[in-house]
């Protein structure tokens, strides 16, 4: 490979990294808030996605309407999941809350299933498919663009968390529950809001998916992959997430472009394995001291 | 009611079933399970044998994660490497007897080498880390062509004892239950021995019992070990089963199926084990049997069948967690506790 082709491809890895960090804050966001992994992350991308969708195709709404309809739905569900099936398992084992998010996520996919159909959908075009030519390297406009949303997206969620009231009342109540309920936050209500974060969050990075590829139920496999960027930047660390899925999104391209396609469903597992064994944490996750 | 329960001898104590009522309910279930094939029609004869073999499978699990408290997403991979195992012995003519404890030993291996982060992480992180170890083993099935036969598959003969040929369901029946039979009563004297109550203490938390000087190292990657040795097994013997594996038949969402299965059955209890996985096994055919009745008034119902497969499989995990957590055994005590005080309380 020379280095034009070697460039071309971690160009593409880098900006592809961005719709992968944008979904690994989906997952950081919940475990962050509520020490819950959620499994059905690629069900809320999906469903999201195929509101949008029916936004635009069936209630004929211009594409921000059919955008804005799209986050509100997913908000609304989001709000149910936690009020009916997170919040009665708090404090439960872990295995209950992993295997809730399990059957939550099954629900979904079979629920848009039934509505929607299994077949693939168009979505509307979101992205500037124009592509983006730097020199001898040539970028695909839906991944440059990509890129810059889901880091928009990135950037106004933490700006939020740092300087508004609410953002930092959920940063409180992420880090110390109990003291901030003492100092009058609803902490109840922030986990609500995290949750509808995440959704949010999560359709956003669905619709950009949809819209580069197709819109199919198979869209939810895209985000266990992604548990690879969340592991190697810390499971709670914002900053953490955004670092690695630039790193994995290269290391990503890179594979395919020495070892062919195939090695893009393997790459990311044969990270989670080595990160685990090394450093579990990931770079950036706090570490846990365990008391007896 | 319950009379007569006076435990006399120390063998009597420790026996598995100690009344003679519980003994002759088993007689007569064993009895049931002997002559069900040759009753029961060939439909429900294969719905047994799969029964059975996901009886084993979720048996190991439920050590692994039920006992011992280590989550496992990748238990399928497991059955696969058990499958492929059994497949690859087959090619040599090596016989069943052989194959099946063989493919058992080799899953086993696996597993612990899987079972290997397990020592340095916990909860979530080691459930990725299965997961992981799940696409991966999944990976190598698709593409070790030499041995897998890649996404075609491989074909397996049938089982055959002394030019006993195997291959009818009703045949492989009774391979299945003898196997299950033996690897459950394995696990229930399993959690009367030093190693499965260091399984439990493992479970309730881990740091206090390697205080109290067990060895974490040892008792995880058993744990680990013998999950798989029934994973293994249950994979041996549905390659027998089916007699043609792809790894289609060893997904993710196969693990998450015997997830689901310990946990609507009781988590940590044998009886939990087969309760819930022959549970689980059932619900899709009894929605089968309702949508096919539906189409009597909606034709085209059984387009729904599969996404309403889904929704119920999702929405039975959820319920079970959120009203039932421990599951049907749990149930099943609660019936037995209503008849042994039965005139009493009312």
């Amino acid at each position: 490979m020379d280095w034009i082709t070697f460039a071309e491809f971690s160009l593409i890895g880098l900006f592809s990294g961005g719709l992968l960090a944008l979904v690994a804050l989906g997952f950081v966001l919940i475990y962050k808030g509520t020490r819950v992994i959620n499994f059905a992350m690629g069900e809320f991308m999906m469903l999201g996605a195929y509101l949008v969708y029916t936004g635009h195709s069936w209630l004929k709404m211009p594409l921000w309407l059919s955008m804005v309809f799209g986050l509100a739905g997913i908000s609304c569900v989001a709000v149910l999941v936690e009020r009916f099936v997170l919040r009665p398992l708090a404090g439960q084992p872990v295995v209950s809350v992993l295997m809730v998010t399990i059957g939550l996520g099954a629900f979904l996919h079979g629920t848009v299933d039934a509505i929607w159909g299994g077949q693939n959908l168009e979505m509307p075009q979101l992205l500037s498919r124009k592509p983006f030519i730097w020199g001898d390297v040539m970028l695909p406009g839906a991944v440059f663009w990509s890129f810059w949303v889901a880091l928009a997206v990135i950037a106004g969620l933490s700006l939020y968390f740092r300087y508004s009231r609410t953002g930092i009342a959920m940063r409180a109540a992420a880090s110390d529950p109990i003291t901030a309920y003492a100092l009058g936050i609803d902490v109840r209500r922030t986990q609500q809001l995290t949750w509808v974060f995440a959704g949010c969050v999560g359709a956003v990075a669905g619709t950009i998916v949809a819209s580069i590829s197709s819109l199919s139920p198979a869209l939810s496999g895209t985000a266990l992959g992604v548990l690879a960027v969340v592991i190697l930047g810390g499971l709670d660390s914002v900053a953490g997430a955004i670092i690695a899925g630039l790193l994995v999104g290269w290391l990503e391209s890179i594979a395919v472009g020495y070892f062919g396609g195939k090695a893009r469903d393997l790459v990311p597992y044969v990270v989670v394995l080595a990160i685990l064994m090394v450093r579990p944490y990931g770079l950036l996750g706090t570490r846990d001291i365990e008391r007896l | 009611m319950r009379i007569g329960d006076f435990r006399a001898s120390y063998a009597h104590d420790e026996s598995l079933l100690i009344t003679r009522v519980q003994r002759s309910w088993m007689i007569g279930f064993v009895g049931l399970l002997l002559i069900f094939p040759w009753v029961g029609g060939s439909y429900f004869t294969y719905l047994a044998c799969l029964t059975g073999i996901h009886v084993i499978a979720a048996m190991g699990l439920n050590i692994v994660t039920g006992f011992a408290g280590q989550i496992s997403l990748g238990h399928a991979a497991f059955m696969g490497v058990g499958c492929y195992t059994v497949a690859w012995l087959d090619k040599w003519g090596v016989p069943f007897y052989i194959t099946i404890p063989l493919g058992g030993v080799v899953s086993a291996l696996i597993g612990m080498l899987v079972g290997i982060p397990s020592l340095r992480i916990k909860g979530l992180y080691l459930a990725v880390a299965t997961l992981a170890a799940q696409f991966i083993l999944m990976f190598v099935f698709r593409e070790w062509d030499s041995v897998t036969g890649g996404v075609r598959g491989v074909n397996i003969a049938p089982a055959q004892l002394w030019g006993w040929v195997i291959n009818t369901d009703k045949d492989i029946y009774y391979l299945i239950m003898l196997c299950a039979g033996m690897l459950l009563l394995g696990a229930r004297n399993l959690l009367r021995t030093h190693v499965g109550r260091s399984f439990i203490a493992i479970r309730d938390k881990d740091i206090s019992a390697e205080v109290l000087g067990i060895d974490l190292f040892r008792g995880k990657l058993m744990a680990f070990a013998l999950g798989s040795f029934y994973a293994g097994v249950a994979g041996g013997l549905m390659g027998y089963f089916y007699r043609a594996i792809t790894p289609e038949h060893f997904t993710f969402t196969l693990s998450i199926f015997y997830l689901a299965a310990i946990i609507v059955g009781g988590l940590g209890t044998v009886l939990g084990t087969i309760l819930g996985a022959a549970f689980m096994t059932l619900v899709p055919e009894v929605l089968r049997s309702v949508v096919t009745l539906l189409t009597l008034w909606a034709p085209n119902a059984m387009e729904l069948l599969s996404p309403m497969r889904e929704m119920v499989f999702g929405a039975l995990i959820i319920a079970f967690l959120i009203f039932e957590p421990h599951g049907l055994v749990e149930m099943w005590r609660r019936a037995r506790r209503f008849f042994h005080l039965w005139p009493f309380k009312t």
